[in-house]
């Protein structure tokens, strides 16, 4: 199971996941980004003004964290599906992308990147002009603080709910049964982690300070699907938590972002 | 008196993290033991420096922070200047922190939960005088060498996991690795060429070697 938890959280394929077919070539130089060599691209050619192009899928949690912050930003950017059902995230030429075989990857010109929070901050720091500001503007203390709301998305509040999502929604399509115990044990410490949110909350408009910041951002995905179950109640029951997920949820970016779900 | 605090316990991992990256800086601090045997850490006072009850928390002045991968960023950045740079070479150039900035998920998201739970099963149980769980660390040490597998392609295009210098990158993974070594899983460590040879070039830093006993 924990090879269908970690990175992007979505539907397995029906084959086994296996392990050993992530494949690496020493031939390829999986980030030599460094190096600004340029990378002929592993999808087939197609014809598009995008420099950016996001390789994942929109059921996938990690990918919608990055669509969200490219329509924060306005940025044209094309989206490549990747076959997840023939387990093409585990195989040439994606793993050329991503060597830890995990959607998303994102390419803008030359570089290559992947893990979906290093690709935000990434989009945050090149488009810091365009769009939404999505760092708290400041100086090292306030970056800072940001940093540290950042890190408690990915440290203490995914772990636990990207689990819950897991047992509640995507066991399910994969014709596997949602285990009680599970959920009650996950939500016993997810409601610990939305005590400290609300007490936060209460002192600071969004987590990292007064305005929508990529600490938000990051946990919309999860959340999506949690207020699709019977899980929104430990959000809904705590007022600062409730205006939060509303405030976040409604933006116009997230919006379009449910949207190509539903394409 | 120093303006730097770091409230945490030497033998935590996450509390040497900050530890280190203080080390590489030459900066001055006042490390303040939290009594995590006597559940400090889940007191009302430490609890007011990290509602989420863990070691480490890190006081600059006024600020006051927790996560240990944040403070050691914001140190990196605010002593930018000073001691051992953790930052990559171009600090500036976006494409290159965003290059260090994958393998710091790396380490938080791939490395660090696989080898959390082998430290813990081969190191901590058995000081709580626990037993080993043989298959827990079967299932996680073939993890672990898939995760390797890829450093190690990586190490053979560049000295360290950023690129050619030594960065916060290669720094977090330090205390988790000192940990490991004391156990069998070593050799996941030690059968690489050249995560054998980053893995003894990181342990031997002055810095490293100033908390790793």
């Amino acid at each position: 199971m924990r090879t269908i938890l970690q990175g992007s959280l979505l539907p397995p394929p029906p084959i086994k996941l296996s392990h050993s077919s992530l494949l690496f070539s020493p031939s390829h130089s999986h980030y030599s980004n460094l190096k600004f060599t340029t990378k002929s691209s592993p999808s087939p050619p197609t014809i598009t003004m995008a420099s950016i192009k996001v390789h994942g899928v929109p059921m996938s949690t990690a990918t919608m964290r990055v669509l969200a912050a490219l329509y924060e930003k306005d940025l044209d950017f094309e989206l490549i599906p990747v076959d997840m059902r023939a387990g093409a995230h585990k195989q040439e030429p994606f793993v050329s992308l991503n060597p830890f075989g995990q959607i998303p990857a994102l390419q803008d010109g030359d570089l290559t990147l992947f893990e979906s929070r290093a690709i935000t901050e990434y989009i945050a720091d090149e488009y810091s002009e365009k769009g939404e500001k999505l760092m708290c503007p400041g100086c090292n203390k306030v970056k800072a603080i940001t940093k540290v709301w950042l890190n408690v998305e990915g440290q203490q509040f995914d772990p636990i709910a990207s689990k819950i999502a897991f047992e509640r929604i995507f066991k399910g399509m994969f014709g596997m049964t949602t285990d009680p115990a599970a959920v009650q044990e996950l939500e016993g410490k997810l409601v610990r982690v939305l005590d400290i949110y609300e007490a936060r909350l209460s002192k600071s408009e969004f987590l990292a300070c007064d305005c929508f910041t990529l600490a938000d951002l990051h946990h919309l995905p999860v959340i999506h699907y949690l207020m699709g179950t019977d899980s929104k109640t430990l959000f809904e029951s705590r007022p600062k938590v409730a205006e939060w997920v509303k405030k976040i949820t409604a933006r116009p970016a997230w919006a379009k972002v449910v949207d190509l779900q539903k394409q | 008196m120093a303006a730097i605090k770091v409230f945490g316990h030497p033998a935590s991992a996450p509390t040497m993290r900050v530890l280190l990256t203080l080390h590489e800086k030459n900066l001055d601090f006042e490390f303040v033991h939290v009594d995590l045997m006597g559940g400090e850490h889940k007191k009302e006072a430490f609890l007011a420096r990290n509602p989420f009850g863990q070691v480490p928390a890190f006081e600059d002045g006024d600020l006051k922070l927790f996560e240990s991968r944040a403070i050691t960023q914001y140190i990196a950045h605010r002593y930018e200047g000073q001691g051992t740079n953790l930052l990559p070479a171009d600090s500036k150039n976006i494409a290159h922190y965003a290059i260090m900035a994958i393998g710091m998920q790396v380490e938080a998201h791939q490395f660090e939960p696989v080898a959390a739970k082998l430290v813990s099963e081969q190191v901590f149980k058995l000081k709580k005088g626990l037993t080993t769980d043989q298959a827990v660390v079967a299932e996680e040490e073939a993890k672990l060498a898939k995760v390797l597998d890829v450093y190690e392609a990586r190490l053979k295009e560049f000295k360290y996991l950023a690129g050619d210098t030594f960065t916060l990158t290669d720094l977090h993974h330090i205390p988790t690795i000192k940990y490991l070594l004391g156990t069998p899983t070593k050799k996941l460590f030690t059968e690489r060429p050249r995560v054998n040879e980053w893995v003894a070039e990181i342990t031997k830093r002055p810095a490293s070697q100033k908390i790793l006993q």
